[in-house]
């Protein structure tokens, strides 16, 4: 298996409640009262609860969760928009809670860069002065932060653009207006909070190329969060799923498909078509033997609905997986059938946690 | 016998009452009752019976005060914190003073011929707009010929220095506002005060506090009354700051005042100038009545129409304030509108 790339930001314990007391709020929530009862009871809004997420560097770590489950809270955590409750919260091994007000606004004029879902650009500034804007914050200028910009624009597609207003421009090109912004200031990390939602569905495909386009590339530590799961498992290296303020479940998203631990995730992954998200990789025997009577040779990031195209639908078959010019497993097309059956809420037999 | 004698002696107070002899000069009633030979309150029937004020209540009991008396006191109390409030005010309110003159002597040096092209070419400057333009070298040259010039340029010159005194104290007041509840919780109400009052109230403690004489005492008067929109528009046009575009601000880093200048006040300024708008229009309002205490300018044509019952006169003069008022209001708007098209 691939080797682990260090973690970048890493949250412990995070809890966050709203209102005019939160600390002696937070004893009831660690005694176990849940969200409605919190709200009921004590007049508190849980926001989040026990969060513990270790996000990787070069990664896309996607956050999912219905509207309202704390998605923005917690990405206003990283570069305390919100302060916690309690808990912690590191970046590169550093106790980002313990920074005062002149390294914290280091941090996020240089280390972290964000992206909104309303966009939320300058609305009395040109397209390239929007773009130049982080720069300009911290004290650079001239032309060579206009030669960024300008750079910048071209690199989302905006060429040519940069003499224009916000408002003569498209949501889409808002939206890159609004990337280009945030990989002008050169950050290693992004967060982007619900970055596409705002967006026509065939713009949102696009805008998603071209942050997978972006990210070959630029290798930078994103943290995306959506309520769509398509998106998510388009996106994600490392998929976290939220749910009243709680993670329900976390990890490599294939993974999360194939052993969900939750009826709320079973819910939310019925209606996808698993042979499009599903990869070879993940449903496939891992191993070196050489197998007998093989149809054929896949490629192990291939998605099983191409795989089934080439079997023609024949069940019986078998085939050689290749990762990298060398072979990693055999993959049974029975294997694949049965990963394609939806996962039943009530079949407890498939509900094993994924540990 | 007075109508509460019988009252002040169920209560038991006669003995107090008449410590002291009746003192104090007779009040207007009285002298009249004198003359017309009563000596004493006839008895009264119950629909004619009067409410205990003070005067009522003197006349039973004299130790009460009447009611000049307290008017009296009144003004002394305010005789007496005008020397203290004075020291205060005359060097904060000075430098208007200066300004309202020199700005006075200023626009009437400067010869017609120059000054009215100059207003013309400010207008097209601002508002780039043919009509206004053309609004105002009518209404200049109209005025100028029927002899009422100097005072329009008068009136102009106090509303000019007023105005920049209004956005001066005004934005920056406004801008504090924005940032503190609190702060904002006190100074709706004293706004809503300064608004409501009818402008003569508060000339009269004005007089009292500078001679008649001095100009800043209608500056003051004026600026009271028309800093108030200034005020309240730049405290809402900063609060009204897309809440989305304020936190992309603070997630790049930005200080206070980098929001505050490069954020807030470019978004809240349609507002802004909306408020300096409406304060230009309050200025001129205001400038009329304060002809009252000396201001120059069409107010005292306006006043000397009421005063000698000149009719003309007064007619004449009101029908150039209103060409002034909507000059004014026009080429702001005008102005105002091309900041709003500019850079969105
Ligand atoms: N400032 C706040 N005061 C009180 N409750 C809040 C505040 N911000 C968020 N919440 C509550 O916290 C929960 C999570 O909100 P949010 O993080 O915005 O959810 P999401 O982004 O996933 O839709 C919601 O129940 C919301 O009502
Ligand atoms: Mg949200």
């Amino acid at each position: 298996m691939k080797q682990k790339k260090p973690v970048k930001i890493s949250i412990r314990k995070l809890y966050k409640i709203f209102g005019s007391d939160p600390k002696s709020a937070l004893e009831h929530v660690k005694a176990g009262v849940g969200k409605p009862d919190l709200l009921k009871r004590y007049g508190h809004v849980l926001g989040l609860q026990d969060i513990n997420v270790d996000m990787r560097d070069g990664e896309i770590t996607v956050i999912m969760g219905l509207s309202g489950s704390g998605k923005s809270t917690l990405i206003r955590h990283l570069n305390r928009l919100i302060e916690p409750t309690d808990g912690k919260v590191e970046v590169d091994g550093e106790d980002v809670l313990a920074y005062g007000e002149k390294k914290l606004r280091d941090l996020r004029r240089s280390k972290m860069s964000m992206v909104f879902q309303k966009f939320a650009l300058l609305p009395h500034r040109t397209v390239l002065e929007n773009t130049t804007m982080p720069r300009r914050v911290r004290g650079e200028g001239g032309q060579a932060t206009e030669d960024d910009g300008t750079k910048w624009l071209d690199r989302v597609g905006l060429h040519g653009y940069g003499g224009h207003y916000p408002n003569q421009l498209s949501g889409g090109m808002q939206q890159r207006v609004g990337i280009a912004r945030a990989l002008a200031s050169d950050s290693p990390i992004m967060l982007m909070d619900e970055a596409f939602s705002a967006l026509d569905p065939l713009i949102r495909t696009d805008m998603q190329d071209l942050l997978l386009e972006l990210q070959k590339e630029l290798h930078k530590t994103i943290v995306f969060i959506t309520h769509d799961l398509d998106e998510a498992l388009k996106l994600a290296d490392h998929l976290v799923i939220l749910k009243d303020g709680r993670v329900v479940q976390q990890g490599e998203p294939q993974e999360i498909l194939l052993h969900p631990n939750d009826p709320y995730i079973v819910d939310f992954i019925s209606d996808i078509n698993r042979a499009r998200v599903l990869r070879v990789r993940s449903i496939m025997e891992e191993t070196d033997r050489e197998g007998d009577g093989l149809a054929g040779e896949v490629d192990a990031d291939q998605n099983l609905e191409s795989v089934i195209a080439i079997s023609g639908g024949d069940t019986n078959l078998h085939y050689r997986v290749m990762s990298g010019g060398q072979q990693v497993g055999l993959l049974h097309m029975k294997d694949l059938v049965r990963a394609l059956v939806p996962v039943d809420a009530q079949d407890a037999s498939k509900r094993v946690s994924a540990a | 016998m007075a109508t509460y004698d019988g009252v002040i002696e169920a209560v038991g107070l006669t003995d107090w009452c008449s410590v002291e002899g009746a003192g104090g000069p007779m009040t207007m009633e009285e002298l009249m009752a004198q003359a017309r030979g009563e000596t004493e309150a006839p008895d009264v029937n119950l629909w004619e019976l009067p409410f205990p004020s003070l005067d009522a209540l003197n006349q039973s009991c004299s130790v009460i005060p009447r009611t000049r008396d307290m008017t009296d006191a009144v003004e002394q109390g305010f005789l007496g914190i005008k020397d203290a409030l004075r020291v205060v005010l005359d060097p904060i309110t000075t430098p208007l003073g200066w300004m309202l003159d020199l700005s006075l002597q200023f626009f009437q040096a400067v010869p017609w011929f120059i000054m009215i092209p100059f207003l013309i070419a400010i207008t097209w400057f601002a508002s780039k707009s043919a009509k206004v333009t053309a609004l105002v070298a009518f209404s200049f040259l109209f005025m100028a010929f029927i002899d009422h010039y100097v005072y329009a340029i008068q009136t102009l010159s106090i509303i000019f220095v007023c105005t920049i005194f209004s956005v001066v104290l005004g934005v920056p007041i406004g801008i504090a506002m924005s940032r503190s509840n609190v702060l904002q919780r006190g100074a709706i109400p004293v706004l809503d005060m300064l608004q409501t009052l009818p402008t003569f109230v508060y000339l009269v403690p004005l007089i009292f506090l500078f001679s008649v004489t001095e100009s800043k005492l209608y500056g003051i008067a004026i600026i009271l009354y028309a800093i108030v929109p200034v005020i309240r528009l730049t405290d809402l046009g900063i609060r009204l700051v897309d809440k989305d575009v304020i936190e992309a601000a603070n997630a790049f880093g930005m200080t206070s005042w980098q929001k505050l200048t490069r954020v807030q006040i470019p978004l809240a300024l349609p507002n802004i100038m909306a408020g300096i708008n409406q304060t230009i229009m309050m200025s001129l309002a205001m400038v009329v009545i304060a002809s009252l205490v000396s201001a120059p300018g069409l107010g005292v044509l306006v006043l000397r129409g009421i005063r000698n019952l000149e009719l003309g006169v007064g007619l004449v003069s009101g029908f150039c304030i209103v060409l002034l008022a909507i000059l004014l209001d026009r080429s702001t708007k005008a102005a105002l509108s091309r900041i709003d098209a500019s850079g969105r």
